[in-house]
């Protein structure tokens, strides 16, 4: 903002107007005193506070060594099922956001009422969160790995929805405006014009997205919905932390390995 | 990725279009796949229905929502609010240096190896996970909810402040040095303005995570709305259940609407 002078040197330059900084300054004295707030009313028991590194000592006592008989009892085959777990929610979620994220895209779909609730669809799904969802799931379809695949896609969908419509928004229009000049049916415009140039943005939202669901597939188990979650609550219900801790190893294993994957073929493919 | 489709065009002006094998051992392979689970799943019609039947008396239950015990239920958003209010603070507050000691082009190789180090094993477990491991130090209630959630918090913003660290440009930094200045004053005066605008975006983003997560971190005993919402859910309380959730993405819309004013604020 300049404020006038009569001359060019009296004029003077500020980066922000005066309403601005009212905002701004505002805005840190609401942080501030949001920070304030919470640190003086916070129930902490000050006896836990002080005794948490003699508890902390003692529980990775109680850890080490793990107990690594506990892996191929039971590990092993929850791991595979955290994996199938996330792989079926994966793709049940593709398979139910792409009709949402072309309802989205105001490109592909220019009708206003059909956009607001695909985009109701889409925040009602990332709102809530994973666990919620399978407990939720849980109440409907019983503890397994059901409900797990059902609460990874449902939480799922708000994610690769959003992504694919405004992959689709970005398409470049040439291409569309070329195949509609052929007069081609709305069926090929979409799979010849837009699904070629969505396609690299599809697969690596889809790498990306299997990668998070597996990490989240991990705890869906401590509320019944199957995985590698259910070995982790029994293991802490009955106090095994040898057990605990070769749980949490085997899962930094998985999820570094995924990495891994996630990684090389993404280098290969895209 | 075989994007290109290639194929024949006949004199008669027809497209054959050549066979993708590689799409078609996918397909294959996903229809196999499917199969698979259904088996192993348990997966069969008589349950969908059956659960279709559940589903429907479910919503039912929880139908209309039940805000009677609203004074538990604003104790417990409250106290989900604080959890992520604080944890992000303190996140911050570790982030700032750890982010500074991982980036590569400020720090020797063996500062930044240790710092990415405890960047990744905090980003390694799920928030919930790690608020297990802390209800077990420092008993139930919110401070295990808060310390669970700035391990998350540093394991995502280190990593990003590291990253735009690393993306600023070295003339200013060569620049402030030529005036004599301290290794403190280059990181406040020549580091520092450059990274601010991205910073603050990231905070934003980590506090919208941490609320959401505050919510979640309830379900082990670490505080906040969750333990209200689990109590519920096993006490078969479905009209309370959806008074907590309604409630809950609530808060999480507002706070989304309040990240977006702080974002036109500090473009």
């Amino acid at each position: 903002m300049i404020i006038p002078g009569s001359s060019l040197e009296e004029r003077q330059w500020t980066r922000f107007t005066p309403l601005e900084r009212i905002f701004r300054y505002a805005f840190y004295v609401v942080i501030c005193s949001a920070i304030v707030v919470s640190l003086r009313t916070i129930e902490v028991i000050p006896e836990f506070l002080f005794d948490a590194p003699a508890q902390m000592v003692d529980m990775l006592d109680r850890m080490w060594p793990p107990d690594a008989s506990y892996y191929p009892e039971t590990i092993h085959d929850a791991l595979v099922e955290t994996i199938h777990i996330a792989t079926v929610g994966t793709i049940l979620a593709v398979v139910l956001a792409i009709p949402i994220g072309v309802m989205v895209a105001e490109n592909v779909t220019p009708y206003k009422p059909l956009n607001w609730l695909a985009r109701f669809l889409l925040v009602s799904s990332r709102s809530i969160n994973s666990l919620v969802w399978a407990l939720l799931f849980v109440a409907v379809f019983g503890p397994g790995p059901l409900a797990g695949s059902l609460a990874i896609a449902f939480r799922s969908i708000g994610f690769v929805g959003k992504l694919f419509g405004e992959a689709l928004e970005e398409a470049n229009h040439s291409t569309i405006e070329a195949l509609q000049a052929t007069g081609a049916s709305k069926f090929s415009i979409m799979y010849m014009g837009y699904w070629p140039q969505v396609l690299p943005t599809f697969w690596s939202i889809l790498l990306f997205r299997w990668d998070i669901n597996i990490r989240e597939s991990a705890v869906l188990g401590l509320v019944g919905a199957g995985g590698i979650g259910v070995a982790l609550s029994t293991a802490l219900e009955l106090f095994y932390w040898d057990r605990v801790c070769m749980v949490l190893i085997s899962m930094l294993v998985v999820v570094a390995a995924v990495e891994l994957v996630v990684t090389q073929i993404r280098k290969r493919i895209i | 990725m075989d994007v290109m489709r290639t194929g024949t065009l006949s004199t008669s002006g027809t497209y054959t279009p050549q066979r993708n094998w590689y799409a078609l051992v996918g397909w294959l392979f996903l229809l196999v796949y499917l199969a698979y689970i259904t088996s192993l799943f348990d997966l069969d019609f008589d349950r969908f229905i059956s659960g279709l039947d559940n589903g429907s008396k479910f919503l039912g239950r929880m139908f209309p929502p039940n805000f009677t015990r609203y004074e538990l239920l604003m104790e417990g958003l409250f106290e989900s609010l604080q959890i992520g209010v604080i944890a992000t603070f303190l996140g911050v507050l570790i982030s700032l240096p750890m982010g500074f000691l991982a980036a590569r082009n400020l720090m020797p190789p063996w500062v930044t190896w240790c710092a990415r180090g405890v960047i990744v094993l905090c980003r390694s477990f799920h928030p919930v996970i790690v608020a297990i491991l802390f209800v077990k130090a420092v008993g139930f209630g919110a401070l295990a909810g808060v310390m669970a959630l700035t391990v998350a918090s540093v394991g995502f913003i280190a990593k990003l402040f590291a990253e735009s660290i690393e993306e600023i440009s070295l003339k200013q930094i060569e620049a402030v040095r030529a005036t004599g200045a301290s290794f403190p004053n280059v990181i406040l005066i020549g580091v520092f303005p450059q990274v601010m605008g991205r910073f603050t975006g990231f905070i934003s983003y980590q506090l919208d995570s941490n609320l959401r997560n505050s919510t979640m971190v309830g379900l082990v005993g670490a505080g906040g709305i969750g333990g209200t919402l689990f109590a519920a859910f096993q006490r078969f309380d479905y009209d309370f259940v959806s008074a907590i959730l309604i409630s809950i993405i609530a808060v999480i819309l507002a706070g989304e609407g309040v990240n977006n004013i702080m974002r036109r604020i500090y473009r």
